[in-house]
This record gives structure tokens, C-alpha cells and sequence, in this order.
């Protein structure tokens, strides 16, 4: 009788196991296939847009060539770089924001800290670019949008000056730190300046790679706030507008599948980032010190 | 409670909390002229570096009001009086434009003299408290700090001060500022009809948000149907997410699953992807020719010259938005749960297995109750991050179909998609910037009755 019921559960078990495998295999199948889609069009070697078929009929390394022989006014090396270089600068700039900002929340106390979260709390629900328009003749009036390179650096200034506001995550991490290690570093004679410097930020390596990650991926994503302010000069796109200006339809016909070279390019790097650092997306929402 | 409170006292020195008011009503006359001559009272106690800077601050602000912020003020309330005209000058023998006002200057101008002037009240304040802690020190016989000192206590007890100078600049700068201006510019007339420098606009009070919210306009007639599809979208872009990806996590989690590794991977694989890259890809695989239309031809599901109208057809195109939703969202859901699901204490499903639950009661009654727990706030931020998903709509559908019947907006534009194409393509600011106050206010309130529960805004010293 005992025995029965064991072999029954067995195979109920193996049923279970089965359907679970079967459909994590389906919908595994279905997360993958867009990727496969850019992949499969950015070797193919028929130009054009759509086609009334999903396989290409043949293949060519052409697209990614073509991506930096800078032949015409799509100029994917130039973008490449400025955006490189905009999204180290933001990197920097932001984390070295957020990171300062949220230690002062969370271990510091001094007046006006309640109504500073709260008033950071209020000005994130602004819609952010609703004041687009407002920023950009602020750098208007700065003198930002004259040339090229200033733009550039109008650009590390819009994504960064804000940043401050997105101390949360990371004071919630902070919070996590025993203050008793803060005292007893007090104790030993350290300024709060030392015990910032030489043991919070030591101990926060999650949450300074989530950050540094963030903040340097949201330039290569970002489209609206480089529209606005890198206006037509195409030469000082980043490669999200310009990925995007290839899809539009005076260049649709002949730049589709170099615009999904230019994806798997943009891809690769970003991707390996992501998979090596996500470990970290788990502790950094987890907590510091355990036990 | 008493603990706190004597770590407090610890902490500050009693008299670096002294207001205003008693600083300026029990001080010595010198205190008092304080407010009149920023840094007197450190001045007269050799506090000259202090004094000094105090007063080149009073200084530059009289100096910038006069010059310039006066009339920036007076302008700030007309928003301009001459309009550029033509001028025929006689000498030349040709017309001349002769440049007016620029009502959108006028504005921003007036909106910098008064952050400006807030922060002269501030140093008036600053001075006067830092007078009267100065004359109290002299009076009990302690040593007065000396500028090195000051500069020394910025790593010390006034840390926050320099750690917060810059990352506060940039967001005056980049978001406060712009807030205020783009609110004042919901009061005004600023739209397509009164664009700068030919034109002038101004003050009009609250008939933006008159005609936004009443009648039959045009305006009203997109308002409510945009507004309505903006929150179904949050709803469901939120809550398809969040479930799908959390029974994803559990399902690839539990026991009997095999190469946990390779499925979490697969998944993953589609985060890892730059947002704008996947988005556009699906606009192209959804496109009328695109792959999934040619695959249906190709097996037969529609005609050959036929396609199903993803994007096209009002309906269809939100069904379609929502599902790309789910691909893209639901990988990242399974991420940050993963880590959630492995703190779930095992006791509780040991217990449960013994009382003979099935998965399903497990799932209701412990899991799914601790996960809300623990993830309401970011529960909160999707959600308003949802309301707010400019990229998704814009990078997918445009905010297509157009509609006729709609003020310059599509059927699955969102508010904010919406509030885009007000103000960069149409330059109607004024309308822009009422909806960029309508989302805020539905935002605030949201986050107002739900937020301020959760336990980790509550209890954020509950690991200290």
C-alpha cells in the first residue's frame, strides 16, 4: 500500500517536472527569438527593409563594415565615442552624486534631513522631462548649445546634475551598515569624513557597482534628453538617436540591417557588463553586512 | 525613544540649534545689525575670514539687484510689455525690427532673482545665528573658532554641508529650477499663438486647467480618454510584470527544476539588452511587413496581402504594447525576486507541508504575503515609473494611432507621450506643462496614501 502511493507520487513528480521543463523550454524559446531575429538580420546580405520572409537568404559581414567606413552623414564611430565618453563622464559624476547624497541621509543627522528626503521624494514624481524645455535654455543661457563638443558636455551635465535625487536605493543599503562599526571607528578617532571614506564606501561595493552600472548605461538608452539637446548635428549623435535616425523613413531602405549591426554591436558590451554585474542587483537590494 | 534622544544631545553642541527668532531677539545690538551687515557680529570677534565672505555675498546680491535683478522682477510680473516690431528708419530708408521684450526670458529671469533672493533671506538668516553663537561664546569665555576651525568641521560635524554642496547645485540647477519655471508657464497663455521673440504671452491665471478638465473642447476630449488609457497601462503594465515574473522566479526555483543557471540565463539574456534596442527591434517585428506578419502569411493564418494591424488598430496596438511589456518586464521581475524568494524562511513551508497545504495554499498564504511585504515600495516605483514610461510608448507605437478626434495625440499616447509632442513638436507649452502638474498631483496623492505605510519608510532605523 505504502509503497503504491510512493510510486504514484514518483510519477507524479516526474509529470510535474516534465510540464515545468517543457514550458520553461517554450517560453525560454520566445524570450530568445527576438534576439535571434536582430542577430539572423544583421548578417543578412539582401538590402532593403522588410521582407515578406523571416530567414535571410544569405549572409554578409557588409553591415558591420559598412558601420565604419564613414561614407555618409551616419557616422556610427563618431557616435560610438561620444557616447563613450559622455557616459564614462556621467558614470563618474552621478555615482560620486548619489553616493555622497546618501550617505549624508543615512548617517549623518542634521536639521533639515527629514524635509530634504521629503522634498526629494516630491520632485520625483515631476515628470522628467517636463522640464526639458525649461533645462535646455538654462544651457541655452549657459552658452552650452553653441558647439558641438559643449553639447556633449551639456549632456554628462543634464543626466548628472539631477542625480542626486535617486539616493533611495542606495541609502536603504546603508541603512543596513551596524552604526556600532561608525562608533566605534569614532571611538578610535576618525573624523566622519575617515569613517566615510575608509569604511562605508568599503563595505558598499554592491551598491557602487549597481549605481556606477546605472548611471553609465542610462546614456547609451537615453533618446529624449539627447533629441532635445543635440538638435540636428548628426556628426555629435549618441548611438541611441542615432540607431534611431537610421529606422526613420528617408534612410529606413538602405540602413536597416546596419541599424541591427549597430544593435548587436551596442549589445555585446553592454550585455556582458550586465551578466557578469547582476549578482550584484541581489545583494545590492538585500543588504551589506549579514547576520 | 530615550536612547535616541541622548545620542542626539551628544551629538550637538546646544546652541547649533538656536532659531532665528531667539537669535535675533535675545541677541546684543551688534547681533541684530547682523541682519543688516551680513558677518558684522563675526567680524568684531575676529572671525574676519567668516565676516568676510559673508559680506562679499550681501555684496554681489545688491550689486546683481541692481544692475539687473530689479527690473528682472518687474518684468517677471508683466512678462514683457513691447512687442518686436518693425521700425521704418529713416536714415537707411528701410524697415528695422526693433527687438521687444522676450516674455519666456522675462520669465526665467524673474524665476533666477527669486531662488536668488531665497537665498539672501538664507545667508541674512545665517548671519544673524552665526553672530549671536559668537557673542554667546565670547560671553561665556570659550574660545571663539577660528576659519581653520570652520574648515575643519566641513569633515566633521558639518560633513553633510560638503557633501551635499555640489550633488544640491546641479539639482537647483537641472530640477528645481525648471519645475518652478515650467509650473508658472501652466498660468500663462505661452502656446503656439504667443511664441517668443515675435510675440508676447501672459498671465492667464488657471483657464489652462478651465479648458483641460471642462466642457466639450478638444482638449477635454483627449484629456479623459489619454488619462484613462494612461492608468489601465499602469495597472496592467505593473501587475502583468510583477505576477508573470514572480511565478517565473518560483517556478525556475523550485525543487524539481533542473539547470536553474541556464533558464535564469535565458531570461536574463533579454534585460541585458539596451532598452531602446529591443523596443525598436519589436517595432520592426510588429511593423505591417515585419517578421511575426510575414510568418502568419507564410503559415497561412492571413491572406497573403493581408496583416494584422499591430500598431494600426487602436485596440490591438494596446493589447500589443502591453505583451511586448510583459517580455521585457518580466525577465527583470524574476531577477529581483530571485533574491527575495531565497529569504523566505524554510520553517514556514516546512510547517505548511506538515499541515498537509498544497502549493497552492503555500503560495497564497506565504509567499505571496511576505513578497508584498517586502516589495510594496518597489511595487510603488513600477507603477509610477509606468505612469511615466515615455520610452516604451514612444519607442514602440509613437503613441499611434493618430486620432482625429484627439488633440494632437494618439490612441496609446500616455500623458507624458503626449505631454512630449505638446511641447516639442506643437510649442504648446502652457498645455504641456498643465499635464506635467495633473501627472504630479496623480503621483503625489498615490504615493502619498500608500508609501508613507510601508514599513521602510516607517522604520528606517530599524537596523541600526
Amino acid at each position: 500500500m505504502k509503497k503504491q502511493n510512493t510510486s504514484s507520487m514518483r510519477v507524479r513528480k516526474f509529470i510535474t517536472n516534465s510540464f515545468v521543463h517543457v514550458m520553461l523550454a517554450v517560453l525560454g524559446f520566445i524570450w530568445v527569438l527576438p534576439i535571434f531575429f536582430v542577430i539572423l538580420t544583421s548578417f543578412r546580405a539582401e538590402g532593403g527593409s522588410y521582407k515578406s520572409y523571416v530567414l535571410p537568404r544569405g549572409y554578409t559581414l557588409d553591415n558591420y563594415k559598412k558601420l565604419f567606413d564613414g561614407s555618409t552623414s551616419l557616422t556610427f564611430t563618431n557616435w560610438f565615442f561620444n557616447t563613450l565618453i559622455v557616459a564614462i563622464a556621467t558614470c563618474l559624476l552621478s555615482a560620486f552624486f548619489v553616493l555622497s547624497v546618501s550617505y549624508v541621509m543615512s548617517r549623518l543627522r542634521f536639521k533639515m534631513r527629514k524635509k530634504m528626503i521629503n522634498i526629494a521624494m516630491i520632485l520625483g514624481m515631476f515628470p522628467g522631462f517636463m522640464s526639458m524645455y525649461a533645462v535646455y535654455y538654462i544651457l541655452k543661457g549657459f552658452g552650452m548649445l553653441e558647439a558641438g563638443p559643449l553639447k556633449l558636455v551639456a549632456l554628462v551635465m543634464v543626466y548628472s546634475g539631477g542625480a542626486g535625487l535617486g539616493f533611495l536605493v542606495a541609502k536603504g543599503f546603508f541603512d543596513t551598515i551596524p552604526k556600532t562599526i561608525d562608533e566605534a571607528a569614532f571611538i578610535d578617532g576618525a573624523t566622519k569624513w575617515d569613517v566615510f571614506r575608509k569604511i562605508t564606501i568599503p563595505l558598499s561595493k554592491p551598491i557602487i557597482v549597481i549605481t556606477l552600472l546605472q548611471s553609465f548605461m542610462s546614456p547609451w538608452v537615453d533618446y529624449i534628453f539627447a533629441k532635445v539637446i543635440l538638435g540636428q548635428d548628426r556628426k555629435y549623435y549618441t548611438i541611441a538617436i542615432g540607431l534611431w535616425t537610421m529606422l526613420e523613413k528617408e534612410f529606413v531602405e538602405y540602413y536597416y540591417t546596419q541599424f541591427f549591426a549597430g544593435c548587436v554591436l551596442i549589445s555585446i558590451p553592454i550585455s556582458i557588463l550586465f551578466l557578469i554585474l547582476q549578482r550584484f542587483y541581489v545583494e545590492g537590494v538585500s543588504g551589506a553586512v549579514k547576520g | 525613544m530615550a536612547h535616541k534622544k541622548q545620542k542626539k544631545s551628544k551629538i550637538y553642541a546646544p546652541l547649533r540649534d538656536v532659531g532665528f527668532g531667539t537669535a535675533f531677539t535675545q541677541g546684543n545690538g551688534i547681533t541684530k545689525l547682523s541682519a543688516l551687515i551680513f558677518g558684522l557680529g563675526n567680524f568684531l570677534h575676529k572671525q574676519v575670514m567668516r565676516g568676510f565672505i559673508m559680506l562679499a555675498f550681501e555684496l554681489a546680491y545688491i550689486y546683481y539687484m541692481v544692475t539687473f535683478g530689479l527690473n528682472s522682477i518687474k518684468d517677471f510680473i508683466t512678462l514683457g510689455t513691447r512687442v518686436q516690431e518693425e521700425v521704418f528708419n529713416e536714415t537707411k530708408q528701410i524697415y528695422e525690427y526693433v527687438t521687444g521684450d522676450n516674455s519666456m526670458l522675462c520669465l526665467l529671469y524673474g524665476v533666477v532673482t527669486i531662488f536668488l533672493t531665497l537665498g539672501f533671506i538664507l545667508f541674512l538668516v545665517t548671519s544673524v545665528k552665526s553672530a549671536y553663537i559668537t557673542q554667546k561664546k565670547v560671553e561665556a569665555g570659550k574660545p571663539v573658532p577660528k576659519f581653520k576651525d570652520d574648515l575643519s568641521s566641513l569633515l566633521e560635524q558639518n560633513l553633510h554641508k560638503t557633501l551635499l554642496f555640489i550633488p544640491v547645485t546641479g539639482i537647483l540647477c537641472f530640477t528645481i529650477v525648471p519645475i518652478v519655471f515650467m509650473i508658472l508657464i501652466a498660468f500663462t497663455n505661452y502656446d503656439r499663438n504667443h511664441q517668443t521673440p515675435g510675440n508676447l504671452f501672459d498671465w492667464v491665471g488657471f483657464d489652462n486647467f478651465i479648458s483641460m478638465f471642462s466642457g466639450n473642447g478638444v482638449l477635454a476630449n483627449t484629456f479623459w480618454p489619454v488619462l484613462g488609457w494612461t492608468i489601465v497601462w499602469a495597472i496592467f503594465a505593473t501587475f502583468t510584470c510583477y505576477i508573470l515574473g514572480m511565478l517565473l522566479a518560483i517556478v525556475i526555483n523550485r525543487e524539481g527544476t533542473r539547470f536553474k543557471g541556464f533558464w535564469r540565463f535565458l531570461f536574463v539574456l533579454s534585460v541585458a539588452v539596451p532598452q531602446f534596442v529591443s523596443l525598436l527591434t519589436m517595432r520592426t517585428i510588429f511593423n505591417t511587413n515585419g517578421a511575426v506578419n510575414a510568418i502568419l502569411r507564410d503559415i497561412g493564418i492571413i491572406g497573403a496581402s493581408q496583416s494584422v494591424p499591430f500598431f494600426t488598430d487602436p485596440t490591438i496596438a494596446k493589447i500589443t504594447i502591453i505583451c511586448i511589456n510583459i517580455w521585457i518586464g518580466v525577465p527583470f521581475t524574476m531577477l529581483t525576486t530571485t533574491g527575495i524568494l531565497q529569504n523566505i524562511p524554510k520553517d514556514l513551508y516546512e510547517a505548511a507541508k506538515v499541515d498537509g497545504a498544497n502549493a497552492f495554499v503555500t503560495y497564497f498564504k506565504i509567499t505571496m504575503p511576505y513578497m508584498l511585504f517586502v516589495t510594496t515600495p518597489t511595487l510603488i516605483t513600477s507603477f509610477v515609473g509606468n505612469i511615466n514610461n515615455f520610452n516604451v510608448i514612444f519607442l514602440l507605437s509613437g503613441g499611434g494611432p493618430e486620432s482625429l478626434e484627439y488633440y494632437y495625440a494618439g490612441k496609446t499616447d500616455l500623458l507624458v507621450t503626449w505631454l512630449y509632442k505638446l511641447t516639442m513638436t506643437n510649442k504648446d507649452y502652457n498645455l504641456g506643462a498643465v499635464i506635467g502638474i495633473i501627472v504630479f498631483i496623480i503621483l503625489a496623492t498615490l504615493s502619498l496614501l500608500t508609501y508613507r505605510k510601508t514599513g521602510s519608510y516607517k522604520d528606517e532605523e530599524t537596523f541600526q
